[in-house]
């Protein structure tokens, strides 16, 4: 399977933090901003997306404060509304499903394959700016045309008939749509056509396989959300009575077509974040990624499936028995080729050698954390059982284990893990073991009590519980408890991001290969990279988890320089 | 908590429920056995072969074939044996018996109208115990959806056609009922109760609640007044909700959004149920939902506004 | 690999090794965009299809109202301008400069010729009262035809969809014409020949797929 040619190319052992490379070459904001590198537009990317998290934390932090306590608590019901419907939709078109693609997609996918860059690098910072675009609107609309209360998943005929700011925010959600689709379009005609010499897609790392199918699905399914919210945005203008059925239309087919793209769209949140942890788990456990070509496959595999299963959205909604039955089936075959990456994970720390640094803590709590979310998809994908847990906070909880617990975490995991690649500094350890603590804590807290108070009957979208006390007193404990759980959780991210900062300015410099990884962005690029990339065009002799490679161009301790860190404090 | 009710789910209070439950609690175990596999094999492997020394160079192992289609073949009968019950439960809430009484349900923003086949309406559903109930709903304008947690029922009510939900209530309590699909403001407050009673109760419910004619039409009018579910967004003691308080409010004067005034005589108020939007008080939206003119009777009306004019 | 090919040429961009890498890739971004393009129509004309499959005799009767020799006409023009462009590639891979703007500039034409006769039909339609959504109020007659007979629950959606569809298309030609603008300037400075014509054979690309969407909607429109 591995050839065992010697690297070729050595160029990394003489390399050092201080000498040339992508982050000190060109300063200034307005180099910056024109860059056509795909690492700084990955990092273009991450400052974005790190402000919408933020701001779709505290939307978050918001709903939770008023869900604490029975009744009115900060806020009145319009508001409320308002509220998780900008938590939703910024979580989602602004955070989620940008985020790993373009931060961890843009910086490590050329570097890992052996490219100089991707295939079309102003279309690269074209779509930055395109997607800021897009969220600025989003953003800014209640200032200039009001604010929308539909929910993120703006069903009519609610939304073709409340506020006109509906409008605009279908506008900027059309917008940021074509960000990600050139963004896709971008990584797919990067893998075909960049490799280095010697890298066949059987010795791609398993993350760029799971940026491969995420391309897939960004290019095929985007499209759909697009003329979707097209006609969203003709029937509020002209009245083109598509969907409305005050003027003979449908607002089921609306459905159809929003959940044609948006279930795919989980996939484009989950499958990059699936990437990330196969990384983390080869790496940590210092072990060939078990079933390589199962793990590859089954991210094409889901997402080709997961273009078929969109109707388990609306087993309730009134479509017809049959296409239930059908779409609930499908449903539980996607369960399949994930539960063979997740055995497959966790197969790779057998007889391995599992060192439990920050990253591989976030690898874990993923682990965790989304077996149950997706095993509850499953629950909710059994027809009778959703009849009974839809639009319930069961939903809540089922989609933020796989969404925050999943994707999130993976992505943080992901961030810790390339951070000294990308800034050429460590974080504190220390820190980032206690932050990982509070995170698991507070988001079990938050999410776990919201299983119960779904499956108990609490429905999702309320603004308040006080009159459901008298038949279910149990809701204001849980509630409450949910409520706590967020605030430790959100202290938890809000140490990453200081301790994160504060080692931009005062982190030890980065060791070249702190984990011992084996893949091109470890061994044959600097520390942090330099500007193109590669000194000499990598050429790729064996497949992606071979750990020798990092004892051959390493040394003794496979660039294992976090450890040599450690034992001498 | 009810005694009847787990830590999991809700009292259980219909005839599928039981279904639905043993469903929920075969998956959750099924699901907990699993996790406990995954998660455990996980814990294990991090502690048996964590890493003693950066010199720790593991060797490569052969995957096994049969361990690796263990891991297809397992969950895929698992998964048959899930869908294979949850279709058949599915199929058992969706198919009515034959003989199931019917009642039904308009959905407006934001409340719930229940109407029997002897023509009475109220804004609570009383129905009898032990024997099938099936609702024929629609709403009047946006998406709602029809929920009681205690019967495992949820169906969405749509504004374009017919849906139908059924169910047999096994005690006689009453239930809370939710609207679950997002219906704007109010969502929240869109609740209402079942009240399920012995066939003899329920059958001396239904005849009194038939509106005597001869009622003074300021009564009739609250009684209308509650079943149309107004006082959710109007409240007859001067407090404001969504809606302006009744209290007080014919004879004055009213002030509109765009800038007119007119004085609430018995034209106004007629006109303010008819075709609510056309003058839209001032410091409120116009969110009144506009059928009550086509669901009300000339005669229903005429009682409304005679109650009005009481407050 | 083909290690030194045209390595130093103007266009090709630092990050490609070769010409020929840039020339696939770039080949293959536009295939990539096309699939994009035609999911994009595919979302209207599922709706077409649901609409026709629930009202069947309210879409074939309103059907009438399009002038199928209108649409014919600018299938013509639209087929006959994906062959100047297919022509234009050719001469440009000959380095027939004269004949490669010529051409180009055909093509733009026949564009230009569909967007008027496009003008004339919409112009017609709303004339007469036929417009997308709520202002569908058919009323007059032209060439034989009572427009208000069509004034039938659900034609309203037949024209809003035909409308939309056509609409989107027309603009789509739009943007074309714009492209075909610009590469007529460029190859007036000749910018383009036997090595180097991507930006030709690219738009030649969409400009075939633009086509042949019209080629679907003509018949599903105008004649059944
Ligand atoms: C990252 C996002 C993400 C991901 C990955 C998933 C993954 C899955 N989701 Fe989820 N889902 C959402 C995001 C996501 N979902 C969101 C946002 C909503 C709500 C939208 C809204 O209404 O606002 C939602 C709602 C939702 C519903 C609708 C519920 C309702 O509204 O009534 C359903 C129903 O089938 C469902 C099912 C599934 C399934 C089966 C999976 C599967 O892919 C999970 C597969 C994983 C596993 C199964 C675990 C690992 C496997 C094993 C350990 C092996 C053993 C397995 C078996 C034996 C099966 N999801
Ligand atoms: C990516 C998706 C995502 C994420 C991460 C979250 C995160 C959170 N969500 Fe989210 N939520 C949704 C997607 C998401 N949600 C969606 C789609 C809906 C449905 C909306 C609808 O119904 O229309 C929803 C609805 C929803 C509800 C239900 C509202 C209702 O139905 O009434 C609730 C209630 O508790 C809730 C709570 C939370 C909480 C407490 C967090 C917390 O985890 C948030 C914690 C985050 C912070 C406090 C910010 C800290 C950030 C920084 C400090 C920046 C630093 C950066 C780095 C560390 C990289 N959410
Ligand atoms: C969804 C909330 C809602 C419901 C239900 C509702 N109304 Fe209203 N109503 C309003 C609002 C808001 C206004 C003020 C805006 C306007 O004039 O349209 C209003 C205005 C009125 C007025 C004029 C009041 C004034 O101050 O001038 C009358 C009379 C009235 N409603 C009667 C009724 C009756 C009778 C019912 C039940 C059959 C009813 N409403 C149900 C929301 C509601
Ligand atoms: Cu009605 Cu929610
Ligand atoms: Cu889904």
């Amino acid at each position: 399977m591995h050839g065992n040619g010697k690297p070729k190319t050595m160029s990394t052992n003489d390399h050092t933090a201080s000498g040339a490379h992508y982050l000190n070459t060109d300063r200034g904001l307005w180099a910056w901003l024109t860059t056509h590198d795909h690492k700084r537009i990955g990092i273009l990317y991450a400052i974005a997306v790190a402000i919408f998290f933020l701001l779709g934390g505290i939307f978050a932090m918001l709903v939770r404060t008023e869900l604490a306590a029975p009744g009115e608590t900060i806020m009145d019901q319009d508001q409320f509304n308002q509220t998780f419907t900008l938590h939703g939709v910024v979580m989602v078109f602004l955070v989620l499903i940008p985020a790993i693609p373009g931060i961890l997609g843009n910086f490590v996918l050329p570097l890992q394959i052996g490219a100089k860059d991707v295939a079309f690098p102003r279309l690269n910072l074209a779509s930055w700016y395109i997607f800021l675009v897009g969220a600025v609107m989003a953003l800014c609309g209640w200032l200039i045309v009001g604010q929308v209360d539909t929910g993120w998943t703006f069903y009519t005929p609610y939304s073709s008939d409340s506020s006109n700011a509906v409008l605009w925010l279908t506008s900027a959600v059309f917008i940021a749509g074509f960000a990600s689709i050139f963004t896709g379009l971008n990584f797919i005609v990067t893998v075909h056509k960049m490799r280095a010499p010697g890298m066949t897609w059987n010795r791609l790392p398993l993350f760029v396989w799971a940026i491969y199918a995420t391309a897939i699905v960004q290019v095929l399914a985007t499209p759909v959300i697009g003329i979707t919210m097209i006609l969203l945005f003709l029937e509020r203008l002209l009245q083109i009575g598509i969907f409305d059925p005050a003027l003979g239309g449908d607002p089921v087919l609306f459905q159809h077509f929003f959940w044609f793209y948006s279930h795919p769209a989980v996939y484009i949140m989950i499958l990059p974040a699936m990437g990330i942890i196969s990384e983390l788990m080869g790496t940590f456990s210092r072990q060939q990624v078990s079933g390589y070509t199962f793990i590859a496959l089954s991210s094409v595999a889901i997402a080709f499936l997961g273009f078929l299963v969109w109707g388990h959205h609306m087993f309730v909604s009134g479509q017809s028995a049959i296409s239930s039955i059908i779409f609930s089936m499908l449903t539980f075959l996607i369960g399949i080729p994930t539960g063979i990456k997740v055995f497959n994970w966790v197969a790779t720390m057998y007889k391995g050698s599992v060192w439990l640094q920050t990253p591989m803590l976030y690898a874990l709590m993923f682990l965790f954390l989304f077996t149950i979310g997706g095993l509850t998809g499953i629950m909710v994908g059994v027809l009778a059982v959703d009849v009974h847990l839809h639009d319930t906070y069961f939903i809540v909880a089922h989609f933020h284990y796989v969404m925050m617990g999943g994707a999130l975490i993976a992505l943080i995991g992901g961030l810790h893990y390339w951070w000294p690649k990308i800034t050429g500094r460590m974080y504190s350890e220390r820190a980032g073991r206690i932050a990982a603590l509070l995170v698991f804590v507070g988001f079990n807290l938050t999410f776990f009590t919201q299983f119960i108070l779904g499956s108990r009957g609490m429905p999702r979208r309320y603004h308040d519980y006080a009159e459901l006390l008298e038949r279910f007193p149990e809701f204001a404990g849980l509630h409450l408890a949910s409520t706590i759980g967020s605030f430790i959780l959100a202290a938890g991210l809000f140490m990453i991001l200081i301790y994160g900062l504060h080692s931009l300015v005062a982190g030890k410099p980065a060791p070249k290969n702190p984990w011992g990884a084996v893949t091109l962005e470890w061994t044959h690029a600097t520390t942090p990279p330099g500007p193109h990339n590669f000194h000499r065009m990598p050429l790729v002799t064996r497949g992606p988890y071979d750990f020798h490679l990092a004892d051959e161009v390493f040394g003794p301790h496979g660039g294992n320089g976090a450890a040599e860190e450690l034992s001498t404090r | 908590m009810d005694d009847q009710s787990s830590i999991w789910l809700p009292e259980a209070a219909s005839t599928f429920a039981e279904d639905v439950d043993g469903l929920f609690y075969f998956i959750l175990a099924v699901s907990v056995v699993l996790f406990v596999a995954v998660i455990g094999a996980m814990c294990w492997f991090t502690y048996r072969y964590r890493r003693q020394s950066d010199a720790d160079r593991p060797v490569p192992f052969k995957e096994s074939k049969w361990v690796e289609a263990s891991w297809i073949v397992v969950p895929t009968v698992l998964v048959a044996i899930v869908f294979t019950w949850g279709f058949r439960v599915y199929v058992k809430m969706g198919v009515a018996p034959p003989n199931a009484y019917e009642i039904t349900v308009r959905a407006a923003k934001w409340s719930w109208l229940f109407e029997y086949p002897n023509g009475v309406r109220s804004n609570v559903l009383h129905v009898p115990v032990s024997r099938p109930v099936r609702l024929k709903m629609s709403s009047s304008d946006v998406i709602h959806s029809f929920f009681v947690p205690a019967f495992r029922v949820k169906m969405d009510v749509l504004p374009n056609r017919y849906t139908y939900a059924w169910f047999e209530a096994t005690r006689q309590d009453t239930f809370q009922v939710l609207c679950t699909e997002y219906c704007g403001q109010q969502h929240s407050m869109m609740l209402s109760r079942v009240v399920v009673q012995s066939e003899d109760n329920f059958q001396a419910w239904l005849r009194e609640s038939v509106m005597d004619e001869s009622m003074p039409p300021a009564e009739r009018g609250e009684i209308i007044f509650a079943q149309q579910g107004c006082p959710t967004c109007h409240s007859v003691d001067g407090s404001a909700g969504a809606g302006p308080t009744l209290q007080g409010l014919a004879g004055s004067e009213r002030a509109f959004t765009d800038g007119t005034t007119a004085i609430a005589d018995e034209n106004y108020l007629r006109d303010a149920i008819i075709d609510p939007v056309a003058q839209v008080v001032q410091g409120f939206q116009p969110v009144m939902p506009g059928q009550y003119g086509a669901t009300l009777t000339t005669e229903d009306i005429d009682a409304l506004i005679a109650f009005i004019q009481e407050q | 690999m083909a290690h030194h090919a045209s390595h130093s040429a103007r266009h090709v961009q630092a990050h490609f090794v070769s010409s020929e890498q840039q020339f696939d890739a770039a080949k293959l971004g536009m295939w990539l965009f096309l699939v994009t393009e035609v999911l994009l129509f595919s979302g209207m004309f599922v709706t077409y299809t649901v609409y026709r499959v629930w009202h069947p005799e309210v879409f074939a009767h309103a059907s009438e109202l399009l002038d199928w020799r209108l649409g014919g006409l600018n299938t013509l023009v639209l087929l006959a301008s994906s062959f100047t462009v297919a022509l234009s590639i050719h001469f440009a891979q000959r380095n027939e400069k004269e004949k490669v703007v010529v051409l180009l500039l055909l093509t733009l034409l026949c564009a230009a010729a569909f967007m008027v006769v496009k003008y004339f039909e919409y112009s017609g339609k709303f004339a007469h009262g036929v417009f997308p959504g709520a202002a569908f109020a058919p009323h007059g007659e032209s060439h034989g035809l009572e427009y208000a007979v069509y004034d039938v629950p659900y034609a309203a959606q037949f024209f809003s969809i035909y409308f939309v569809m056509t609409g989107i298309h027309g603009f789509h030609v739009l943007v074309g014409m714009g492209l075909f603008a610009w590469l007529v300037t460029r190859a007036v400075r000749g910018h383009f020949s036997s090595a180097y014509y991507t930006p030709i054979e690219l738009t030649g690309l969409y400009w075939h797929l633009v086509d042949i969407i019209w080629i679907f909607l003509f018949p599903l429109l105008y004649l059944i």
